[in-house]
């Protein structure tokens, strides 16, 4: 079995936003629309206080409360690990929305341009109308990874295979891979360290691990 | 770099949720209030009397109550989607039993039957009850996913279905509804205190509390009290064959009704902040100890 999860080393992140950046040109989200975003926090009190940086999307759950909520199953799980949103079959309810811990989804119910009402050439190209009143978030690109298992390439090794925001990291901090694969990248890197999911309480069993510190 | 100013969506502090509006809350309020209607108009079909317009009353709300959320979607025109995952997702279960309801009850009114009038108030609670169960599966609203919540959701429901066929019953059964209805606020007020006594036991967002709290002191007095003090009111007149027994048990039901409409209004609207981040580790850089994080204060917020 493969199934796909992305590491993120709040070692090594810098706050450069530049994930972000990379996820709305790969994915040409509307303004206003951040399907990866990073958090700036500030935490402690003076004069003992940290600043950290923390990437957050979808979490691209093992049981995610998203899919389970879809009264149209548009929203689903695939083998692979990925949840993916089938944007002719979503109604925009908005339960979804709802039932995400990690507020990794948007709906916006008309389109949206930088400069205006009236698209720039760019935006003219790239817009996509069935995103419209729909839910949509981080898709861990996934025209990519199904790219991959066309091409025989290997997503989180080979770039046009990988998520735009991993390949994007100036620190390397994100790394993406298989993690039922033992020789993976990124299992090698979550055997020797430390890592926590956001929220586990609540049993969703995000596919997002958080590195703080050394094994 | 700097923080990022006004807020955006997904800010980690927990953030009042803006998707869903006065149309998702009235579909509660009136699937509510709908669904419980037809449970007690079935009931008290079953001693015979004529509850026809209590159902169609019933029914009439919980379609405006559906009404709205078609208004609300984004892809109204296919709404008939919502049918596609009776497998776990209890929207679909919602719009299923919905169905069901508008089936019985016309059965219901077209035959007087008490079977059918009991099937159909069979209905609205399910109704009600896969509303509450909605509400629970939301994950991302801490008020809402609370273990307490669906029951205050199911319990308000049938105390506005108890409180408005109190406002419609006459003759005999006045006593019977005033003692119904006692009991359902009974109920409320303690699924209520419990709800809330929960949120803070459990750390809820400060704001959702908040938001409840301003609603507690008259929601507990008007709501509950007032109303159950004049369902007593009328129990005792209807008894006695004392004049204004109906009218103390009519203000009664629309303080019940009215109480529980607010609830859900805050419920939906005021008190649906979303869960926030968790940065569970601080990163160990430079050798400094690691410790637990504490709760964020933001720098962008």
């Amino acid at each position: 079995m493969t199934r796909y999860v992305m590491s993120i080393d709040l070692r090594r992140c810098v706050g450069c936003q530049t994930c972000t950046a990379a996820c709305k040109n790969a994915n040409a989200t509307p303004p206003g629309v951040q399907w990866r975003r990073v958090l700036d926090l500030e935490t402690g009190e003076f004069p003992d206080v940290r600043r950290s940086f923390l990437p957050t999307a979808c979490m691209h759950c093992a049981e995610p409360p998203c899919a389970e909520v879809c009264p149209t199953e548009a929203t689903q799980k695939r083998r692979d690990g990925l949840v993916t949103i089938d944007y002719d079959v979503c109604i925009g309810c908005a339960n979804c929305v709802m039932a995400c811990p990690y507020e990794a989804r948007s709906i916006v119910h008309e389109p949206r341009f930088a400069y205006g009402d009236q698209p720039i050439a760019s935006e003219a190209i790239r817009f996509d109308p069935s995103r419209i009143s729909v839910a949509t978030k981080c898709s861990f690109c996934k025209e990519r990874i199904d790219a991959a298992a066309a091409s025989g390439r290997i997503p989180g090794r080979d770039p046009e295979v990988t998520p735009a925001c991993v390949n994007s990291c100036i620190s390397g901090a994100m790394v993406f891979g298989d993690i039922d694969d033992p020789d993976s990248a990124v299992s090698r890197l979550l055997a020797k360290t430390q890592h926590f999911h956001m929220h586990e309480e609540l049993g969703t069993g995000p596919s997002v691990y958080y590195i703080w510190d050394h094994a | 770099m700097k923080p990022n100013r006004p807020p955006l969506p997904g800010q980690p502090a927990p953030r009042l949720q803006q998707h869903w509006d006065w149309r998702a809350a009235g579909n509660f309020i009136c699937g509510g209030s709908g669904g419980g209607l037809v449970l007690f108009a079935g009931l008290a079909g079953l001693t015979g009397a004529e509850v026809r317009p209590q159902l169609a009353a019933g029914l009439v709300l919980v379609a405006l109550g559906l009404l709205c959320v078609w208004f609300e979607i984004g892809r109204p025109w296919r709404a008939l989607n919502v049918f596609r995952h009776i497998r776990s997702s209890w929207m679909t279960r919602e719009a299923s039993v919905a169905l069901a309801l508008f089936g019985a009850g016309a059965l219901a009114l077209l035959t007087a039957h008490p079977t059918a009038q009991a099937l159909a108030g069979l209905c609205g609670l399910a109704f009600v009850y896969a509303q509450a169960r909605i509400l629970a599966a939301d994950k991302g609203i801490p008020a809402w996913r609370h273990a307490r919540c669906a029951p205050l959701v199911l319990g308000s429901g049938l105390a506005e279905g108890a409180g408005l066929i109190a406002v419609t019953l006459a003759g005999g059964l006045q006593l019977a509804a005033a003692a119904v209805l006692v009991l359902a606020l009974s109920a409320r007020l303690l699924l209520w205190r419990r709800y809330l006594d929960g949120l803070r036991a459990d750390h809820a967002p400060a704001a959702s509390v908040q938001a409840f709290d301003a609603i507690a002191p008259r929601l507990v007095r008007f709501g509950h009290l007032l109303a159950g003090g004049l369902a007593l009111l009328a129990a005792a007149g209807a008894l006695g064959g004392l004049p204004g027994a109906g009218i103390a048990l009519a203000a009664a039901g629309l303080l019940a009704a009215g109480a529980g409409w607010w609830f859900k209004y805050t419920l939906i609207r005021r008190a649906a902040f979303t869960q926030g981040i968790a940065l569970k580790h601080h990163p160990v850089r430079g050798g400094k100890p690691a410790s637990l994080a504490s709760t964020p204060r933001l720098g962008n917020a």
